[in-house]
Protein backbone atom coordinates (compact mmCIF):
# COMPACT_ATOMS: atom_id res chain seq x y z
CA UNK A 1 0.00 0.00 0.00
CA UNK A 2 1.52 3.43 -1.03
CA UNK A 3 1.71 6.38 1.35
CA UNK A 4 -0.96 8.25 -0.35
CA UNK A 5 -3.60 5.25 -0.44
CA UNK A 6 -2.57 5.09 3.62
CA UNK A 7 -3.37 8.52 3.94
CA UNK A 8 -6.45 8.20 1.97
CA UNK A 9 -8.10 5.33 4.19
CA UNK A 10 -6.70 7.43 7.49
CA UNK A 11 -9.04 10.17 6.14
CA UNK A 12 -11.30 8.27 5.20
CA UNK A 13 -11.93 6.57 8.84
CA UNK A 14 -11.68 9.44 10.25
CA UNK A 15 -14.99 10.78 8.49
CA UNK A 16 -16.51 7.53 9.05
CA UNK A 17 -15.96 7.69 12.81
CA UNK A 18 -16.52 11.64 13.22
CA UNK A 19 -18.53 12.44 10.30
CA UNK A 20 -19.27 16.12 9.88
CA UNK A 21 -22.86 16.69 11.74
CA UNK A 22 -23.76 19.83 9.71
CA UNK A 23 -22.19 20.04 6.16
CA UNK A 24 -24.99 20.86 4.16
CA UNK A 25 -25.70 24.20 2.70
CA UNK A 26 -29.25 24.32 3.64
CA UNK A 27 -29.36 25.76 7.18
CA UNK A 28 -28.34 23.41 10.18
CA UNK A 29 -30.84 22.30 12.70
CA UNK A 30 -28.27 21.26 14.77
CA UNK A 31 -24.56 21.91 15.40
CA UNK A 32 -21.66 21.43 17.59
CA UNK A 33 -19.51 24.24 19.34
CA UNK A 34 -15.95 23.11 20.20
CA UNK A 35 -14.39 25.57 23.29
CA UNK A 36 -11.19 24.92 24.95
CA UNK A 37 -12.81 24.83 28.80
CA UNK A 38 -9.49 25.83 29.91
CA UNK A 39 -9.60 29.49 29.36
CA UNK A 40 -11.67 31.16 32.43
CA UNK A 41 -13.58 33.56 32.32
CA UNK A 42 -13.85 33.09 29.20
CA UNK A 43 -14.50 29.39 29.09
CA UNK A 44 -13.46 26.97 31.63
CA UNK A 45 -14.77 23.63 33.80
CA UNK A 46 -16.37 24.72 37.01
CA UNK A 47 -16.35 23.33 40.12
CA UNK A 48 -19.12 20.99 39.23
CA UNK A 49 -17.41 19.73 36.21
CA UNK A 50 -19.54 21.78 33.54
CA UNK A 51 -18.57 23.57 30.80
CA UNK A 52 -19.00 27.53 31.94
CA UNK A 53 -17.59 31.15 31.20
CA UNK A 54 -18.78 33.85 29.04
CA UNK A 55 -18.56 32.20 25.83
CA UNK A 56 -20.71 29.10 27.13
CA UNK A 57 -23.27 31.70 28.08
CA UNK A 58 -23.04 33.36 24.63
CA UNK A 59 -23.06 30.43 22.92
CA UNK A 60 -26.32 29.24 23.90
CA UNK A 61 -27.37 32.78 24.06
CA UNK A 62 -26.77 32.59 19.79
CA UNK A 63 -28.14 29.25 19.53
CA UNK A 64 -31.47 30.69 20.98
CA UNK A 65 -31.79 33.32 18.76
CA UNK A 66 -30.78 30.92 15.48
CA UNK A 67 -33.24 28.60 17.15
CA UNK A 68 -31.32 25.42 16.75
CA UNK A 69 -30.17 22.62 19.05
CA UNK A 70 -26.74 22.99 20.15
CA UNK A 71 -24.47 20.51 22.17
CA UNK A 72 -20.91 22.06 23.40
CA UNK A 73 -17.74 20.20 23.97
CA UNK A 74 -14.32 20.55 25.16
CA UNK A 75 -11.19 19.91 23.04
CA UNK A 76 -7.53 21.21 23.43
CA UNK A 77 -6.48 24.32 22.55
CA UNK A 78 -3.99 22.81 19.96
CA UNK A 79 -6.19 20.10 18.40
CA UNK A 80 -9.15 22.86 17.82
CA UNK A 81 -8.74 24.20 14.35
CA UNK A 82 -7.77 20.51 12.58
CA UNK A 83 -10.75 19.09 14.58
CA UNK A 84 -13.00 21.40 13.08
CA UNK A 85 -11.37 21.05 9.15
CA UNK A 86 -11.82 17.10 9.50
CA UNK A 87 -15.74 17.91 11.13
CA UNK A 88 -15.44 16.77 14.71
CA UNK A 89 -17.82 19.84 15.15
CA UNK A 90 -18.83 23.01 13.58
CA UNK A 91 -17.73 25.98 15.42
CA UNK A 92 -15.10 26.61 17.97
CA UNK A 93 -16.12 29.77 20.13
CA UNK A 94 -12.64 29.37 22.59
CA UNK A 95 -11.20 33.02 22.66
CA UNK A 96 -9.72 32.40 19.77
CA UNK A 97 -8.22 35.48 17.23
CA UNK A 98 -9.36 35.85 14.01
CA UNK A 99 -6.25 36.49 12.27
CA UNK A 100 -4.98 36.33 8.34
CA UNK A 101 -3.05 33.00 9.14
CA UNK A 102 -6.34 31.29 10.56
CA UNK A 103 -8.39 32.67 8.14
CA UNK A 104 -6.18 30.50 5.48
CA UNK A 105 -7.59 27.17 6.88
CA UNK A 106 -11.08 28.47 8.71
CA UNK A 107 -13.51 31.19 8.20
CA UNK A 108 -14.78 33.43 10.99
CA UNK A 109 -17.94 34.89 12.12
CA UNK A 110 -17.62 39.05 12.40
CA UNK A 111 -15.56 39.62 15.98
CA UNK A 112 -18.29 39.13 19.05
CA UNK A 113 -15.25 40.22 21.65
CA UNK A 114 -11.92 42.61 21.53
CA UNK A 115 -10.04 42.01 24.38
CA UNK A 116 -5.95 43.21 24.40
CA UNK A 117 -2.96 41.16 25.07
CA UNK A 118 -0.80 41.78 28.49
CA UNK A 119 1.79 40.76 30.88
CA UNK A 120 1.35 39.58 34.29
CA UNK A 121 4.19 39.84 36.36
CA UNK A 122 5.36 39.85 40.11
CA UNK A 123 4.08 43.02 42.16
CA UNK A 124 7.74 43.63 43.32
CA UNK A 125 9.47 43.61 39.96
CA UNK A 126 10.25 46.51 37.91
CA UNK A 127 7.10 46.24 35.32
CA UNK A 128 5.18 45.32 38.30
CA UNK A 129 5.63 48.84 39.74
CA UNK A 130 4.39 50.49 36.88
CA UNK A 131 1.34 48.79 37.54
CA UNK A 132 -1.66 48.58 35.18
CA UNK A 133 -1.99 51.38 32.67
CA UNK A 134 -5.35 51.67 30.94
CA UNK A 135 -3.45 52.30 27.49
CA UNK A 136 -4.12 50.27 24.64
CA UNK A 137 -1.59 49.97 21.67
CA UNK A 138 -2.78 49.30 18.32
CA UNK A 139 -0.06 46.97 16.39
CA UNK A 140 -1.01 47.64 12.76
CA UNK A 141 -0.24 51.44 14.28
CA UNK A 142 3.58 50.41 13.93
CA UNK A 143 5.44 53.58 14.70
CA UNK A 144 3.35 53.86 18.18
CA UNK A 145 3.74 50.46 19.40
CA UNK A 146 6.91 50.62 18.69
CA UNK A 147 7.35 52.55 21.56
CA UNK A 148 5.94 51.10 23.62
CA UNK A 149 7.55 47.74 23.09
CA UNK A 150 11.00 49.08 23.32
CA UNK A 151 9.62 50.92 26.48
CA UNK A 152 8.85 47.83 28.04
CA UNK A 153 11.83 45.53 26.51
CA UNK A 154 14.33 47.26 29.32
CA UNK A 155 12.33 45.65 32.35
CA UNK A 156 12.09 42.45 30.93
CA UNK A 157 15.35 41.81 29.83
CA UNK A 158 16.63 37.78 29.98
CA UNK A 159 13.56 37.41 31.91
CA UNK A 160 11.35 33.79 31.19
CA UNK A 161 7.67 34.75 29.90
CA UNK A 162 5.21 31.68 29.89
CA UNK A 163 2.44 31.72 26.79
CA UNK A 164 0.64 29.25 25.61
CA UNK A 165 1.74 27.03 22.55
CA UNK A 166 -0.38 27.97 18.94
CA UNK A 167 -1.34 31.18 19.95
CA UNK A 168 -1.17 34.67 18.45
CA UNK A 169 -0.17 35.78 22.08
CA UNK A 170 2.92 32.93 21.59
CA UNK A 171 3.33 35.10 17.90
CA UNK A 172 3.43 37.89 19.48
CA UNK A 173 5.92 37.63 22.16
CA UNK A 174 8.02 35.57 20.09
CA UNK A 175 7.59 38.72 17.02
CA UNK A 176 8.33 41.48 19.76
CA UNK A 177 10.57 40.46 22.55
CA UNK A 178 11.95 37.23 21.07
CA UNK A 179 15.35 38.89 21.25
CA UNK A 180 14.75 40.13 24.97
CA UNK A 181 13.24 37.27 26.62
CA UNK A 182 13.09 33.60 26.84
CA UNK A 183 9.66 32.32 25.89
CA UNK A 184 8.57 29.36 27.14
CA UNK A 185 5.41 27.43 26.03
CA UNK A 186 2.57 25.79 27.58
CA UNK A 187 -0.27 23.69 26.50
CA UNK A 188 -2.76 25.80 28.91
CA UNK A 189 -3.04 29.42 30.36
CA UNK A 190 -3.67 27.52 33.65
CA UNK A 191 -0.37 25.67 33.47
CA UNK A 192 1.49 28.95 33.26
CA UNK A 193 -0.34 30.39 35.93
CA UNK A 194 0.81 27.33 38.04
CA UNK A 195 4.68 27.80 37.05
CA UNK A 196 4.22 31.88 37.81
CA UNK A 197 3.04 31.09 41.25
CA UNK A 198 5.62 28.94 41.33
CA UNK A 199 8.22 31.24 40.96
CA UNK A 200 9.69 28.96 37.32
CA UNK A 201 8.68 31.85 35.36
CA UNK A 202 8.83 35.63 35.31
CA UNK A 203 5.82 36.48 33.56
CA UNK A 204 3.08 35.66 31.07
CA UNK A 205 1.38 37.39 28.61
CA UNK A 206 -2.22 36.44 27.41
CA UNK A 207 -5.35 38.47 27.69
CA UNK A 208 -5.74 41.09 29.93
CA UNK A 209 -9.39 39.86 31.31
CA UNK A 210 -8.02 36.13 31.24
CA UNK A 211 -5.04 37.62 33.46
CA UNK A 212 -7.62 39.86 35.64
CA UNK A 213 -9.55 36.67 36.49
CA UNK A 214 -6.44 33.99 37.16
CA UNK A 215 -4.81 36.98 39.26
CA UNK A 216 -8.23 37.02 41.82
CA UNK A 217 -6.87 33.63 43.35
CA UNK A 218 -4.90 33.30 46.62
CA UNK A 219 -1.73 32.33 45.54
CA UNK A 220 -1.73 35.09 43.12
CA UNK A 221 -1.81 37.55 45.74
CA UNK A 222 1.82 39.05 44.61
CA UNK A 223 1.56 39.38 41.31
CA UNK A 224 -0.69 42.03 38.74
CA UNK A 225 -1.37 42.60 35.32
CA UNK A 226 1.13 45.51 34.05
CA UNK A 227 1.88 47.39 31.68
CA UNK A 228 -0.38 48.60 28.33
CA UNK A 229 -2.23 46.10 26.56
CA UNK A 230 -1.98 45.62 22.78
CA UNK A 231 -4.69 44.82 19.90
CA UNK A 232 -4.97 44.59 16.30
CA UNK A 233 -2.07 43.76 13.86
CA UNK A 234 -0.84 40.36 14.64
CA UNK A 235 -3.92 40.33 17.15
CA UNK A 236 -5.98 40.50 14.40
CA UNK A 237 -9.38 41.86 14.27
CA UNK A 238 -10.79 40.61 18.01
CA UNK A 239 -12.60 37.38 18.86
CA UNK A 240 -15.19 35.29 16.87
CA UNK A 241 -16.53 32.08 15.72
CA UNK A 242 -14.45 29.44 13.61
CA UNK A 243 -16.09 27.68 11.20
CA UNK A 244 -15.15 25.62 8.18
CA UNK A 245 -14.84 27.67 4.96
CA UNK A 246 -17.70 25.68 3.26
CA UNK A 247 -20.40 26.33 5.68
CA UNK A 248 -21.56 30.25 4.90
CA UNK A 249 -25.12 29.61 5.76
CA UNK A 250 -23.70 28.83 9.08
CA UNK A 251 -21.74 31.68 9.22
CA UNK A 252 -24.57 34.08 8.10
CA UNK A 253 -26.92 32.81 10.45
CA UNK A 254 -24.50 32.96 13.53
CA UNK A 255 -22.97 36.80 12.07
CA UNK A 256 -27.21 37.76 12.05
CA UNK A 257 -27.27 36.52 15.90
CA UNK A 258 -24.07 38.21 16.95
CA UNK A 259 -25.13 41.53 15.83
CA UNK A 260 -28.61 41.14 17.55
CA UNK A 261 -26.35 40.35 20.68
CA UNK A 262 -24.50 43.15 19.78
CA UNK A 263 -27.23 45.72 19.44
CA UNK A 264 -29.36 44.27 22.58
CA UNK A 265 -26.91 44.66 25.05
CA UNK A 266 -26.82 41.04 25.68
CA UNK A 267 -22.48 41.06 24.69
CA UNK A 268 -22.01 43.62 27.35
CA UNK A 269 -23.84 42.19 30.21
CA UNK A 270 -22.51 39.04 29.29
CA UNK A 271 -18.77 40.39 29.36
CA UNK A 272 -19.41 42.85 32.27
CA UNK A 273 -20.62 39.25 34.14
CA UNK A 274 -17.79 37.51 33.21
CA UNK A 275 -14.38 39.83 32.97
CA UNK A 276 -15.65 42.94 34.83
CA UNK A 277 -15.40 44.85 31.81
CA UNK A 278 -16.98 45.59 28.71
CA UNK A 279 -15.38 43.52 25.51
CA UNK A 280 -17.99 44.22 22.58
CA UNK A 281 -16.20 44.94 19.63
CA UNK A 282 -16.54 48.59 17.82
CA UNK A 283 -18.07 48.74 14.60
CA UNK B 1 -2.75 14.86 -0.25
CA UNK B 2 0.95 14.12 0.96
CA UNK B 3 2.98 16.77 0.24
CA UNK B 4 6.84 16.11 -0.48
CA UNK B 5 8.11 19.85 -0.44
CA UNK B 6 6.23 20.19 2.94
CA UNK B 7 7.90 17.17 4.38
CA UNK B 8 11.50 18.27 3.41
CA UNK B 9 10.45 21.35 5.18
CA UNK B 10 9.29 20.34 8.21
CA UNK B 11 12.20 17.09 8.69
CA UNK B 12 15.35 19.34 9.55
CA UNK B 13 12.97 21.41 12.16
CA UNK B 14 11.68 17.98 13.95
CA UNK B 15 15.41 16.73 13.73
CA UNK B 16 16.67 19.67 15.96
CA UNK B 17 14.62 18.08 18.78
CA UNK B 18 16.83 15.02 18.74
CA UNK B 19 20.18 16.29 20.77
CA UNK B 20 17.05 16.96 23.10
CA UNK B 21 15.43 13.72 22.51
CA UNK B 22 18.94 11.89 22.81
CA UNK B 23 19.79 13.58 25.86
CA UNK B 24 16.71 13.12 27.97
CA UNK B 25 16.43 9.27 27.62
CA UNK B 26 20.40 8.68 27.59
CA UNK B 27 20.50 10.46 31.09
CA UNK B 28 16.92 8.79 32.50
CA UNK B 29 18.41 5.40 30.64
CA UNK B 30 22.16 5.71 32.69
CA UNK B 31 20.72 7.02 35.89
CA UNK B 32 17.72 4.88 35.62
CA UNK B 33 20.19 1.68 35.38
CA UNK B 34 22.21 2.19 38.06
CA UNK B 35 19.25 2.79 40.17
CA UNK B 36 17.68 0.17 39.17
CA UNK B 37 20.51 -2.43 39.43
CA UNK B 38 20.92 -0.95 43.25
CA UNK B 39 17.39 -1.96 44.19
CA UNK B 40 17.93 -5.19 42.37
CA UNK B 41 20.88 -5.92 44.34
CA UNK B 42 19.33 -4.52 47.67
CA UNK B 43 16.54 -7.35 47.16
CA UNK B 44 18.49 -10.41 47.27
CA UNK B 45 19.34 -9.85 50.77
CA UNK B 46 15.89 -10.15 51.62
CA UNK B 47 15.72 -7.87 54.97
CA UNK B 48 12.25 -6.62 55.35
CA UNK B 49 13.15 -2.69 55.92
CA UNK B 50 14.70 -2.86 52.66
CA UNK B 51 12.80 -5.08 50.71
CA UNK B 52 9.42 -3.79 51.49
CA UNK B 53 10.02 0.39 50.81
CA UNK B 54 11.69 -0.46 47.68
CA UNK B 55 8.49 -2.83 46.42
CA UNK B 56 6.26 0.00 47.58
CA UNK B 57 8.66 2.28 45.59
CA UNK B 58 8.33 -0.42 42.29
CA UNK B 59 4.72 -0.95 42.66
CA UNK B 60 3.92 3.21 42.89
CA UNK B 61 5.68 3.88 39.96
CA UNK B 62 4.64 0.95 37.93
CA UNK B 63 1.30 1.24 38.45
CA UNK B 64 0.66 5.09 37.76
CA UNK B 65 1.06 6.31 33.77
CA UNK B 66 4.43 8.09 33.22
CA UNK B 67 2.10 11.21 32.35
CA UNK B 68 0.86 11.44 35.64
CA UNK B 69 4.01 11.22 37.35
CA UNK B 70 5.70 13.81 35.05
CA UNK B 71 2.48 15.96 35.98
CA UNK B 72 3.17 15.45 40.02
CA UNK B 73 6.99 16.05 39.72
CA UNK B 74 6.99 19.44 37.75
CA UNK B 75 3.48 21.01 39.02
CA UNK B 76 2.80 18.71 42.13
CA UNK B 77 6.57 19.90 43.68
CA UNK B 78 6.27 23.08 41.59
CA UNK B 79 3.19 24.43 45.12
CA UNK B 80 5.95 23.06 47.56
CA UNK B 81 8.47 25.69 46.85
CA UNK B 82 9.53 27.77 49.97
CA UNK B 83 9.69 23.85 51.55
CA UNK B 84 12.28 22.40 48.77
CA UNK B 85 13.90 25.97 48.62
CA UNK B 86 14.36 25.82 52.55
CA UNK B 87 16.26 22.16 51.67
CA UNK B 88 18.35 24.23 48.53
CA UNK B 89 16.64 21.75 46.03
CA UNK B 90 14.74 24.26 44.10
CA UNK B 91 17.31 25.08 42.13
CA UNK B 92 17.00 21.27 40.62
CA UNK B 93 12.92 21.33 40.08
CA UNK B 94 12.64 24.88 39.21
CA UNK B 95 14.32 24.22 35.89
CA UNK B 96 11.46 21.68 33.31
CA UNK B 97 14.32 19.28 32.23
CA UNK B 98 15.35 17.84 35.56
CA UNK B 99 12.28 17.38 36.94
CA UNK B 100 11.62 15.03 33.38
CA UNK B 101 14.95 13.48 33.90
CA UNK B 102 13.74 12.88 37.63
CA UNK B 103 10.06 11.43 36.28
CA UNK B 104 11.90 9.26 33.53
CA UNK B 105 14.62 8.32 35.62
CA UNK B 106 12.30 6.91 38.99
CA UNK B 107 10.20 5.26 36.15
CA UNK B 108 12.53 2.94 34.37
CA UNK B 109 14.18 2.72 37.90
CA UNK B 110 11.32 1.08 38.52
CA UNK B 111 10.92 -1.21 36.11
CA UNK B 112 14.19 -1.79 35.22
CA UNK B 113 14.85 -3.18 38.64
CA UNK B 114 12.08 -5.74 38.38
CA UNK B 115 13.72 -6.95 34.72
CA UNK B 116 17.63 -7.40 36.52
CA UNK B 117 16.02 -8.96 39.86
CA UNK B 118 14.55 -11.54 37.95
CA UNK B 119 17.84 -11.88 35.46
CA UNK B 120 19.60 -12.57 38.92
CA UNK B 121 17.26 -14.66 40.29
CA UNK B 122 17.56 -16.87 37.46
CA UNK B 123 20.91 -17.46 37.46
CA UNK B 124 21.48 -21.06 38.19
CA UNK B 125 22.45 -21.40 41.97
CA UNK B 126 25.07 -24.33 41.13
CA UNK B 127 27.20 -20.97 39.66
CA UNK B 128 27.18 -19.27 42.85
CA UNK B 129 27.98 -22.44 44.99
CA UNK B 130 31.06 -23.69 42.92
CA UNK B 131 32.44 -19.99 43.07
CA UNK B 132 32.62 -20.01 46.92
CA UNK B 133 33.71 -23.15 47.02
CA UNK B 134 36.76 -22.10 45.11
CA UNK B 135 37.17 -19.53 48.25
CA UNK B 136 35.28 -16.38 46.32
CA UNK B 137 34.14 -14.04 48.80
CA UNK B 138 30.03 -12.89 47.93
CA UNK B 139 31.52 -9.48 46.35
CA UNK B 140 33.54 -11.68 44.07
CA UNK B 141 30.95 -14.17 42.78
CA UNK B 142 28.29 -11.66 42.35
CA UNK B 143 31.44 -9.47 40.47
CA UNK B 144 32.61 -12.23 38.64
CA UNK B 145 30.00 -14.58 37.67
CA UNK B 146 26.08 -13.83 38.72
CA UNK B 147 26.33 -10.61 37.25
CA UNK B 148 27.60 -11.28 34.25
CA UNK B 149 25.45 -13.67 33.27
CA UNK B 150 22.32 -12.04 35.17
CA UNK B 151 23.41 -8.99 32.79
CA UNK B 152 23.80 -10.87 29.38
CA UNK B 153 20.14 -12.52 30.26
CA UNK B 154 18.40 -9.11 30.88
CA UNK B 155 19.61 -7.30 27.42
CA UNK B 156 16.32 -8.32 25.52
CA UNK B 157 13.80 -7.37 28.49
CA UNK B 158 16.10 -4.50 29.25
CA UNK B 159 16.29 -3.50 25.15
CA UNK B 160 12.43 -3.11 25.89
CA UNK B 161 12.31 -0.77 28.70
CA UNK B 162 15.27 0.93 26.84
CA UNK B 163 12.70 1.33 23.78
CA UNK B 164 10.39 2.24 25.86
CA UNK B 165 12.18 5.32 27.43
CA UNK B 166 13.41 6.52 24.40
CA UNK B 167 8.85 6.87 23.43
CA UNK B 168 8.75 7.96 27.13
CA UNK B 169 10.44 11.37 26.53
CA UNK B 170 7.71 12.62 24.09
CA UNK B 171 6.03 13.23 27.05
CA UNK B 172 8.01 15.85 28.10
CA UNK B 173 6.67 18.06 25.88
CA UNK B 174 3.85 18.46 28.59
CA UNK B 175 6.53 20.85 30.89
CA UNK B 176 7.35 23.05 27.85
CA UNK B 177 10.86 20.84 26.62
CA UNK B 178 10.84 21.17 22.65
CA UNK B 179 11.70 17.85 22.10
CA UNK B 180 10.54 15.67 18.81
CA UNK B 181 6.94 15.66 19.72
CA UNK B 182 6.93 19.08 21.48
CA UNK B 183 7.90 20.27 18.08
CA UNK B 184 5.75 18.21 16.05
CA UNK B 185 2.56 19.99 18.31
CA UNK B 186 4.27 23.45 17.48
CA UNK B 187 4.32 22.55 13.46
CA UNK B 188 1.10 21.02 13.61
CA UNK B 189 -0.37 23.98 15.17
CA UNK B 190 1.27 26.30 12.59
CA UNK B 191 0.39 24.19 9.56
CA UNK B 192 -2.65 22.16 10.48
CA UNK B 193 -1.68 19.08 8.82
CA UNK B 194 -1.43 16.74 11.43
CA UNK B 195 -0.70 13.57 9.42
CA UNK B 196 2.37 14.47 7.71
CA UNK B 197 3.80 15.90 10.92
CA UNK B 198 3.49 13.18 13.09
CA UNK B 199 4.33 10.89 10.32
CA UNK B 200 7.32 12.25 10.29
CA UNK B 201 8.09 12.44 13.48
CA UNK B 202 7.15 8.71 14.25
CA UNK B 203 9.99 8.10 11.11
CA UNK B 204 12.49 9.73 13.41
CA UNK B 205 11.19 7.94 16.76
CA UNK B 206 11.35 4.66 14.43
CA UNK B 207 14.58 5.17 13.39
CA UNK B 208 16.24 5.78 16.68
CA UNK B 209 14.76 2.74 17.74
CA UNK B 210 16.11 0.39 15.02
CA UNK B 211 19.66 2.04 15.93
CA UNK B 212 19.16 1.18 19.46
CA UNK B 213 17.66 -2.16 18.50
CA UNK B 214 20.41 -3.11 16.39
CA UNK B 215 23.18 -1.96 18.99
CA UNK B 216 21.75 -4.46 21.38
CA UNK B 217 21.86 -7.07 19.56
CA UNK B 218 25.21 -6.47 18.73
CA UNK B 219 26.37 -6.18 22.22
CA UNK B 220 24.29 -9.52 23.10
CA UNK B 221 26.20 -11.51 20.75
CA UNK B 222 29.41 -9.89 22.25
CA UNK B 223 28.68 -10.81 25.61
CA UNK B 224 27.82 -14.20 24.12
CA UNK B 225 30.35 -15.46 22.44
CA UNK B 226 29.65 -19.50 22.28
CA UNK B 227 25.93 -18.83 21.51
CA UNK B 228 25.18 -16.46 18.71
CA UNK B 229 21.56 -14.55 18.39
CA UNK B 230 18.98 -16.74 16.61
Amino acid sequence: MTIRRMAALAAALTTLTFGPTAYAQSAPTEIKIATEGAYAPWNFTNAKGELDGLEIELANDLCARMKIKCTIVAQDWDGLIPSLTVGKFDVIMAGMFITPKRLETIDFTQPYAVDPGGFAVAKDSELGKLGLSTERFDMSKEAEATTAIEKLKPMLKGKIVGVQAATTMLDFVKKYFGDTVEVREYKTTEQHDLDLAAGRIDAIFAQQTALAATLTKPEFGDYTVAGPGFVGGLFGMGTGAGLRKEDTKLKDMLNAAIDAAIADGTIKRISEKWVGTDVTPVK
Amino acid sequence: MIDVGFFLEIVPQLLSGVPLTLKLAGTSILLGFALALLLALAQQGEHRLVVWPIRTFVAVFRGTPLLVQIFLIYYGLGQFRPSLQAIGLWGLFREPYWCAILALTLNTAAYGSEILRGAIRNVPRGLGEAAQALGMTRLLTLRLVILPIALRQAIPAYGNEIILMVKGTSLASIVTLLEVTGIARNLISESYRAIEVFLAAGTIYLFLNFLIVRALAHLEVRMTPYRSRS
